[in-house]
């Protein structure tokens, strides 16, 4: 189902991220050369492009893993690149980030994994809260079952699942989500971008989706900006990026065959 | 310069890469104690770490220095025999042990063992995004992951030398006991004549400094791991070879200032 014809639960008046004149290099390879781009609350938008086209940079450069050679990230009213230490943390409290390998820590169990944020952010939990948050989260993506099995023991679609949870665990208001369906399966693909959308209604988060499966952007985001060559070549609803003659969009759409 | 960034040379390559490893390494190295004395100190995470590396080092530990107390007092007895000085084995065994060996041994065991780990460990934290992961979390990554590390080495390196040179001597007895007859109140007494308390304090300030070498080489090494899972093994490959020859350096670093200390 085509996400940007669903009612919208978006508030229109706020923005929780502005991007602006966004550049970053490696060496003399330009990877963004001046993007822009706002999320509104509650909205969830895609940014798809091929891979290499730098989506991984700018969702790292919009938690700052990475430091912008130019531009501003402004989230949550706060300018991301001028923030040190805890007042950086308290921000990155707010925004949830789910990586593309989901990034478990192998060394621990799956409760520990999802453990571990909250006993070191909230240390004023008893174990009793702690415990209940972790269960109540890991219902929250079906997988209570699977509590005190280590990461190696689950599938990729699994994996995935406990890294999102891992992140609302602490209740962000934002997500960022890098390639949340890339190796998996057509079934399990459905079922995280199913996830994304629970996610949104449920904890009320904004997103910024990288992607370049065009049925999870479809399926998943109010609007979708397509990243070309280090820039956005066009922004808004799925049906209005791809009813375009441009070539490049064009070829994009083409590969990933959606009729 | 920014993190992440390629630099265009400035002399060459390779040489500029030399550079900012070491510009790097002595960021990493300062940034230790900027944190070392701030909260959260994850102390659960220290006791740990100690805990492993402590005791999976106990078994070879032992096995190695009660081999070198036996070896080393076999070795050396056919030259003090030709100087009819035989009674003096003990007491070079105890300057030997005490003064050098038990630290240096368990050093380069330690540097092997848990440097090797460390900088693996890390190394595949860090290429599989699990130190991102964290720092993204509001977790900072360097003082659970480094902090509690190069601690739990410091501290537990001194302790492992003292058993080493125990474990040594022990060695070292069995053999005299069984050569001469010697009992086991004049060995120690002979073997202790040798040693001052400098000696004992220079022992164990070395100790320190292998400890910390070892945790801070392991884990930055790790932390800074690329490649892939090619990076990690050569992380912790070259965690060892670069703690090793810190800790040789040190060595005779430590050495002349204790000796200076001697004559002062």
């Amino acid at each position: 189902m085509n996400k940007s014809q669903q009612a919208p639960i978006i508030d229109s008046e706020a923005t929780v991220i502005r991007i602006e004149g966004l550049r970053k290099s490696f060496g003399t390879l330009d990877v963004l050369k001046g993007v822009d781009l706002t999320v509104l609350k509650g909205e969830n938008v895609a940014v798809l492009g091929k891979s290499g086209s730098g989506k991984s940079v700018l969702i790292k450069i919009m938690v700052a893993l990475l430091q912008p050679d130019a531009g501003t990230v402004i989230i949550l009213d706060q300018n991301v690149h001028d923030l040190r230490g805890k007042a950086l943390d308290a921000l990155r409290l707010r925004v949830g980030f789910s990586f593309q390998s989901s990034a478990l820590y192998d060394s621990m169990s799956i409760y520990q994994n999802l453990a571990f944020p909250l006993s070191i952010n909230k240390p004023k939990m008893t174990r009793k809260e702690v415990d209940f948050t972790v269960e109540e989260t890991l219902d929250a993506v079906g997988l209570k079952s699977k509590m005190l099995q280590m990461p190696a023991d689950l599938s990729g679609g699994q994996r995935k699942r406990i890294g999102i949870a891992r992140t609302l665990i602490l209740k962000p208001e934002i997500m960022l989500y890098d390639e949340p369906t890339a190796g998996l399966d057509p079934v399990t693909c459905a079922e995280i971008n199913a996830l994304i959308n629970q996610v949104q209604e449920q904890y009320k988060t904004s997103s910024v989706i990288i992607t370049h499966d065009l049925t999870c952007a479809k399926s998943t985001c109010n609007r979708v900006a397509m990243l070309i060559e280090g820039t956005f070549l066009k922004i808004g609803t799925f049906d209005a990026v791809f009813q375009t003659e441009d070539a490049q969009i064009h070829d994009f759409y083409e590969y990933n065959f959606i009729q | 310069m920014k993190d992440n960034q390629e630099p265009s040379a400035v002399f060459s390559n390779s040489l500029d890469a030399y550079f900012i490893g070491v510009f790097r390494g002595f960021h990493f190295f300062l940034r230790f104690f900027k944190s070392v004395f701030t909260r959260p100190f994850h102390t659960r995470e220290i006791i740990h770490q100690g805990y492993e590396i402590g005791l999976k080092s106990l078994s070879l530990i032992s096995l190695t220095g009660f081999v070198i107390g036996i070896v080393f007092t076999k070795q050396s007895r056919p030259s003090l025999e030709d100087f009819g000085a035989v009674s003096w084995l003990p007491s070079l065994m105890g300057i030997a042990i005490i003064k050098a060996l038990g630290p240096l041994v368990t050093a380069i065991i330690c540097a092997g063992k848990v440097g090797s780990s460390i900088g693996a460990e890390l190394g595949s934290m860090q290429v599989t995004e699990q130190i991102d992961a964290m720092e993204v979390s509001a977790v900072n990554p360097y003082k659970y992951l480094v902090v509690t590390r190069v601690i739990a080495t410091t501290l537990s390196v001194p302790i492992l030398s003292m058993y080493c040179s125990f474990v040594g001597l022990t060695g070292a007895y069995f053999n005299v006991h069984a050569s001469e007859n010697t009992g086991l109140r004049v060995f120690i007494q002979n073997a202790f004549s040798g040693i001052s308390f400098l000696d004992i304090y220079t022992s164990i300030a070395k100790t320190v400094v292998y400890g910390f070498t070892i945790g801070m080489v392991g884990a930055f090494k790790g932390y800074h791991a690329t490649q892939g899972t090619r990076g990690v093994g050569k992380a912790a490959n070259e965690a060892v070879v670069l703690a090793m020859f810190l800790i040789f350096l040190e060595e005779i670093l430590i050495v002349q200032v204790s000796n200076w200390f001697r004559n002062f």
